[in-house]
């Protein structure tokens, strides 16, 4: 295996490299780069940024779980080339020292590359870019004021030129749902790695050997986006942040739920298809997708399958996935939007979800016509409210009804208590936006985040 | 002068640009081998077999040392002895390090330290301070208690009287830096130690004790940490002197860094409390009597435990003058990680608990609780009638608060908008906004009287660079460049030419660890005491020369003016003394002043002076989740004359946020084995962007230590964490607009809590 790649602008080829190894730990401790930091080691504070250039643009991801062959083809900057051949400083850089953006400067280089990578794409949402970048020093109002004043600047040459790498192609990334379907049919002991954001971990905390994997990344069929009249069809291996894109048009609740999901890095790599594959209870793309009435789309070798997204569930760490088979998309019909999704969580930016709750209420004449509900972090899969859904159907869309249809939720769920959230508090919240639901459909403020000083 | 100027931190171009090394970051030797603890799995019981084969054929292994295998003192305690480096046969907690694998590489070390074969003999835990009482299981031999006046007689004469009891969480330091230490041996056997700890000297003397060897073979190095806050002044002794150790035992260099989870797993914590009060208080609000009750969890070691829990009791007045208090404090002892220091060091805990009690009485005389607040405050300098003397007996003579309130709640608005926050929770049923204030009145002096001293080691070169060098260690504060901008300030330099050096305990010896906020003060004063000696030597040849007197030598802008007529540069003065054979390195030294304290009676002057600072939060809460946010603070802080008003507002806005994820989303949990469930970012949760305050308005107070301090500025690293406490205050205020009961909130409110307490307060009850 050659993986080739650009690191701040000069051609790397590595041979034989291991293909469970972190781009973090390669940049440290093979090419000696130490800016990037390791912080946590899962995805979750930043440390690491760095910024990836493909055909698709430049994003941020996180160093620690990026497997060395994801980058094959792609441009890797770190902080050590956040600044130009000449030593001056991006714009970014310059405003946070400007503005003591900087204290322990550990996690400093992540959120230079987070911002390097916001203002490349001129991108004023600082809050939701630099979610995904834990400072423990600032309070972050400086790091703000940084973003904010080097927002105008022009971008940097060096920065604007980064281009995709030219690299072959690797024989364990095939470049289409086919080869894939081939491949896998035939290893289907093999790890399917999409954006590793959760087999990432099975390296970096469980210590795992993978043994044989194969990467999706090139599977460019896999990524595409089909919105016809009737469906919108969505590849397994769309990341989250053209997810969010994708749906905040048709559903805007869904946009904002993704807005929150994770952070910016870990929607730049993480798919729906693997937040649906890996089977998770608390994954916040199916409640809301089953919700929708949405179809899975699942292939081994040359058959496929489709079966509706909710029966995939099975129980808790099995799904009705055949050896040798995966997920190849997820679709829905178009619809007028009613879907809201409530994520609860302890932190509201980059939190797994503690309950999520996806309300889908069709009401025709006053009568709740049809009614499609589904949690997360309720049950050990992702479950509908069939008993909630029944209270619903046909009644008058009244608080009476609301509160009747409250009654039932004990019927469908008996939640667990975790560090996330006790089984009380899960189950009287799940309660609680049937309510929210109501009052949002009325137009009413119905949370804190719509509120403003 | 560069004191006072908002200059940036001495090394942010290196931060931003990566440059900036940390101990994970420096090349180190080839051979270098990397450790990893294995690690407990039971909180309480003995080993009765431990098979390490299948450790020691690891891939990459080298060697692994168990107890047995230490030479000399198996122990790591800052304090009191009781903390093995590696279990002698006992285990007291989930993480407590059994053996040490020494290996090629960092993975390879911890993926051996999973495969040995573990068998226990389990005991039950005690893991709540209610177990832990019941079993009479503590550090001290009963509870410490301080008075002033007999409370319980002043609460039963008292017209009214509130009680309860709350529990107060700890809090993970999350330090972005990971703990760390390499060694390196030496020819002649002893070490060279880089550590990432704000104590380099007790690093010097663990290892030393360690390997068996004096002091002075044992040298440590910090050139900065990436955060501490407490948690590197000891919680690094174990990675340093494993490291040590295991050099020894190989001759190779050794290196030593937690994974995040074992970080979590195995370091001590901020500690837990559960508070009870009763108070008796007149119909103004005017406290009476008060009393106070401590269960702090310290875990299984005593490290820094007692002087915690004492720091609580002494900030259990807070600004409030109390005619009569009792506080009793019980340290328990308990099966869980070592409960350790965290910025504040007990002092929040000790403040939550009086501003809990100022909550309660506002909401039980439905008074304004600022002006409550302020009713009982102590009385501003030179304007006590009677006693003013806090709980230890110590006179307040520098009360800040009665300006500073004033100024902060016009600057705030505070009036219109608490009007318009009522009006707006009328208007809406499930939302509610809260706004809450609070002060600050922080001690700052270490307890330990002995701590309070500081050394330096200035040189000045021929060339009139100046190379500068003290105890202090760096962890983000910006102490390094604060005491660089005093150094300038007294050779009239620029600061440029001040060259800033990692602690070394080579340089200079026998330093107390960067801690009780006490870096500039005791730092900057032994810096200056340094720098005065070498200008004094200076200007006494540069006078002789001139046959004038030293008083009209005047180091300014990076001249030396010599007498009326002469003004040569700082450089060639520097080359002046130089030739005319004058010592330009001289050390100094500082010991702060006027203090006198007995621990065990709880009377005398702990603290040197106090800090002060005062919070305005608003909030919003929902009461169908219990979700809610910051939306506001305005902060006035007093850092007396600020060394560097940009740095310190940084500590001010970063205390604050901390501070804040204290009291709302940092939330620990461990399960009924005594396992942590959160010990990693995924499951604990501090403060993320967008959860500081939509509107931060910081300002510093515009004033000057009554003290003699360094420039009269006042130190500023902890003071502001315990403005985060408004923020809790109106999660209360909040969600007493659900109904007539007082919220009682506990801490932290996170969404659950606020969830609990306003169904309390809708129901009543």
């Amino acid at each position: 295996m050659t993986i080739t790649f650009h690191l701040n602008g000069e051609e790397v080829t590595l041979e034989g490299a291991d293909p469970s190894a972190t781009l973090l730990d390669w940049l440290r401790e093979e090419r000696g780069l130490c800016g990037t930091k390791e912080g946590c080691n899962e995805g979750d504070c930043g440390a690491c940024t760095v910024m990836v250039t493909d055909g698709r643009g430049a994003k941020p991801l996180n160093a620690c779980i990026l497997f060395l062959p994801q980058l094959n083809g792609k441009s890797v900057r770190t902080v050590e080339g956040a600044a130009g051949p000449d030593g001056s400083l991006h714009p970014v850089q310059r405003a946070m020292i400007d503005h003591h953006g900087s204290q322990c400067g550990f996690c400093t280089p992540g959120f230079v590359m987070s911002m390097v990578t916001a203002h490349k794409e001129g991108a004023r949402d600082f809050d939701d870019r630099l979610a995904g970048n834990l400072c423990r020093c600032t309070g972050y109002a400086p790091i703000i004021r940084a973003a904010e004043a080097a927002a105008d600047e022009p971008v940097p040459s060096w920065i604007a030129a980064e281009a995709a790498a030219k690299a072959a192609p690797l024989e364990n990334m095939p470049n289409s749902s086919d080869a894939l379907a081939t491949l896998y049919a035939a290893n289907p002991e093999a790890t399917l790695v999409a954006g590793a954001t959760d087999v990432g971990l099975w390296v970096t905390k469980g210590l795992r050997d993978l043994g044989q994997m194969i990467f999706l990344d090139a599977c460019e069929d896999l990524k595409q986006i089909d919105i016809s009249d009737e469906t919108v069809r969505i590849g397994a291996m769309v990341d989250m942040n053209r997810m969010r894109a994708t749906l905040a048009p048709l559903h805007p609740s869904y946009g904002e739920m993704i807005r929150r999901y994770a952070s910016q890095q870990v929607r730049a790599a993480a798919t729906v298809g693997g937040n649906i594959a890996n089977g998770s209870p608390i994954g916040d793309n199916p409640p809301a997708l089953i919700a929708l009435g949405s179809t899975l789309h699942l292939r081994r070798g040359d058959t496929r399958r489709d079966l509706p997204l909710e029966d995939f569930f099975i129980d808790y760490g099995k799904q009705d996935r055949q050896p040798g088979e995966f997920v190849e998309a997820v679709s829905f019909p178009r619809q007028p939007d009613a879907l809201r999704v409530y994520k609860l969580s302890k932190r509201f930016d980059q939190d797994i979800s503690a309950v999520l709750g996806a309300f889908n209420i069709r009401v025709e004449n006053g009568v709740v016509h049809s009614a499609r509900i589904a949690f997360g972090g309720m049950a050990g899969v992702p479950k509908r409210a069939s008993q909630v859904e029944a209270a619903l159907l046909g009644q008058p869309w009244t608080p009476a009804t609301i509160t009747l249809a409250q009654g039932a939720f004990g019927q469908d769920f008996t939640p667990m208590s975790d560090m996330r959230a006790s089984d009380a508090y899960r189950l009287d919240c799940a309660r609680n936006m049937l309510l929210r639901y109501f009052a949002d459909l009325a137009g009413e403020p119905v949370s804190v985040l719509e509120v403003s000083q | 002068m560069s004191v006072a100027k908002p200059l940036p931190h001495d090394a942010a171009r290196l931060h931003v640009t990566g440059a900036a090394r940390y101990v994970d970051d420096t090349p180190t030797p080839r051979g270098t081998l990397h450790l990893a603890f294995g690690l407990s799995q039971v909180a309480k019981g003995r080993i009765t077999s431990l098979d390490l084969a299948p450790v020691r054929s690891s891939p990459g292994v080298v060697a692994v040392l168990t107890a047995e295998d230490l030479p000399f003192d198996n122990d790591v305690s800052p304090s009191n002895h009781d903390e093995p480096l590696l279990s002698d046969g006992t285990v007291n907690y989930i993480g407590q390090p059994l053996f040490l694998v020494l290996a090629s590489s960092h993975r390879a070390a911890r993926v051996a330290a999973r495969k040995a074969v573990i068998g226990y003999a389990e005991e039950t835990p005690l893991l709540t301070l209610d177990q832990a009482l019941a079993a009479d299981s503590r550090f001290e031999d009963g509870p410490r208690i301080y008075e002033k006046g007999d409370a319980a007689a002043a609460i039963a004469a008292a017209p009214r009287v509130v009680e309860g009891t709350f529990d107060l969480g700890g809090q993970e330091h999350f330090y972005l830096e990971g703990q760390a230490a390499l060694a390196l041996p030496q020819e002649d056997g002893g070490m060279l130690v880089n550590s990432s700890t704000q104590h380099p000297t007790e690093i010097q003397h663990k290892v030393a004790e360690a390997i068996g060897l004096p002091m002075h073979a044992v040298r440590v190095e910090t050139r900065r940490m990436g955060g501490g806050f407490g948690g590197k002044e000891s919680q690094g002794n174990a990675l340093a002197v494993a490291c040590a150790l295991a050099a020894r035992h190989t001759g190779l260099p050794c290196k030593m860094r937690y994974d995040r989870d074992d970080d979590m797993v195995i370091t001590g914590k901020r500690h837990a409390f559960r508070i009870s009060y009763r108070a008796g208080f007149d119909a103004d609000g005017r406290l009476l009597g008060l009393e106070f009750t401590h269960l702090v969890n310290c875990g299984w070691a005593q490290d820094l435990s007692l002087p915690v829990a004492d720091r609580a009791m002494l900030h259990s007045d807070n600004a409030y003058a109390i005619p009569a208090i009792r506080i009793e404090s019980h340290r328990l002892k308990t099966n869980l990680q070592s409960a350790t220091a965290y910025r504040g060091f007990g002092g929040p805990q000790g403040m939550v608990g009086i501003e809990r009690v100022m909550d309660h009485i506002a909401h039980d005389l439905d008074l304004d609780p600022v002006e409550l607040r302020r009713r009982n405050y102590y009385a501003a300098p030179g304007t006590a009638t009677g006693d003013n003397t806090t709980p230890y007996g110590m006179e307040v003579s520098d009360f800040e608060l009665h300006e500073m309130t004033a100024q902060l709640l016009q600057s705030a608005d505070y009036a219109a908008r608490r009007a318009e926050i009522t009006a707006w929770n009328e208007r809406h049923a499930r939302l509610k906004r809260g706004l809450a204030f609070s002060p600050v009145k922080f001690g700052i002096s270490f307890t330990l009287t002995h701590l309070n001293q500081a050394g330096a080691l200035v040189h000045v070169y021929q060339d009139g660079s100046v190379h500068l060098n003290h105890g202090g260690t760096e962890m983000g504060q910006g102490l390094f460049q604060k005491v660089a901008q005093v150094a300038a300030s007294r050779f009239g330099i620029p600061l440029e030419k001040v060259k800033i050096t990692a602690t070394d305990t080579a340089k200079v010896p026998n330093t107390s660890a960067t801690a009780a906020s006490s870096g500039s003060d005791l730092n900057g004063m032994a810096v200056m005491a340094a720098c005065d000696t070498i200008r004094a030597r200076m200007a006494d040849h540069l006078a002789r020369l001139h046959q004038l007197t030293p008083a009209e030598v005047i180091f300014d802008g990076g001249s030396v003016r010599i007498g009326a007529t002469v003004e040569i540069s700082f450089d060639e003065a520097a080359k002046l003394c130089y030739e005319g054979r004058i010592s330009l390195s001289s050390t100094g030294f500082y010991k702060t002043p006027k203090l006198e304290w007995d621990r065990i009676k709880g009377q005398g002057r702990p603290f040197f002076y106090f800090a002060y600072g005062a919070a305005l939060t608003e909030v919003v809460v929902d009461r169908l989740t219990g979700e809610n946010r910051i939306l506001r603070a305005d902060i006035l802080h007093d850092a007396g004359a600020s060394l560097n008003p940009a740095l310190d507002i940084g500590q001010v806005e970063g205390g604050y946020v901390q501070g804040a994820g204290w009291l709302t989303t940092e939330e620990l949990v461990w399960d009924d084995k005594g396992a942590l469930r959160t010990h990693a970012p995924s499951t604990y949760k501090i403060p993320a962007c967008s959860d500081r305050p939509d509107v931060f308005n910081v300002a510093l107070y515009d004033g000057q230590n009554r003290e003699e301090t360094i420039y009269r500025s006042k130190a500023v690293g902890e003071p502001p964490f315990m403005l985060g406490i408004s923020a809790w205050l109106a999660l209360s205020d909040a969600v007493a607009s659900f109904g007539t009961t007082y919220p009682a909130l506990n801490a932290p409110a996170t969404a659950e809590e606020i969830w609990h307490a306003a169904r309390r307060v809708s129901d009543g009850v």
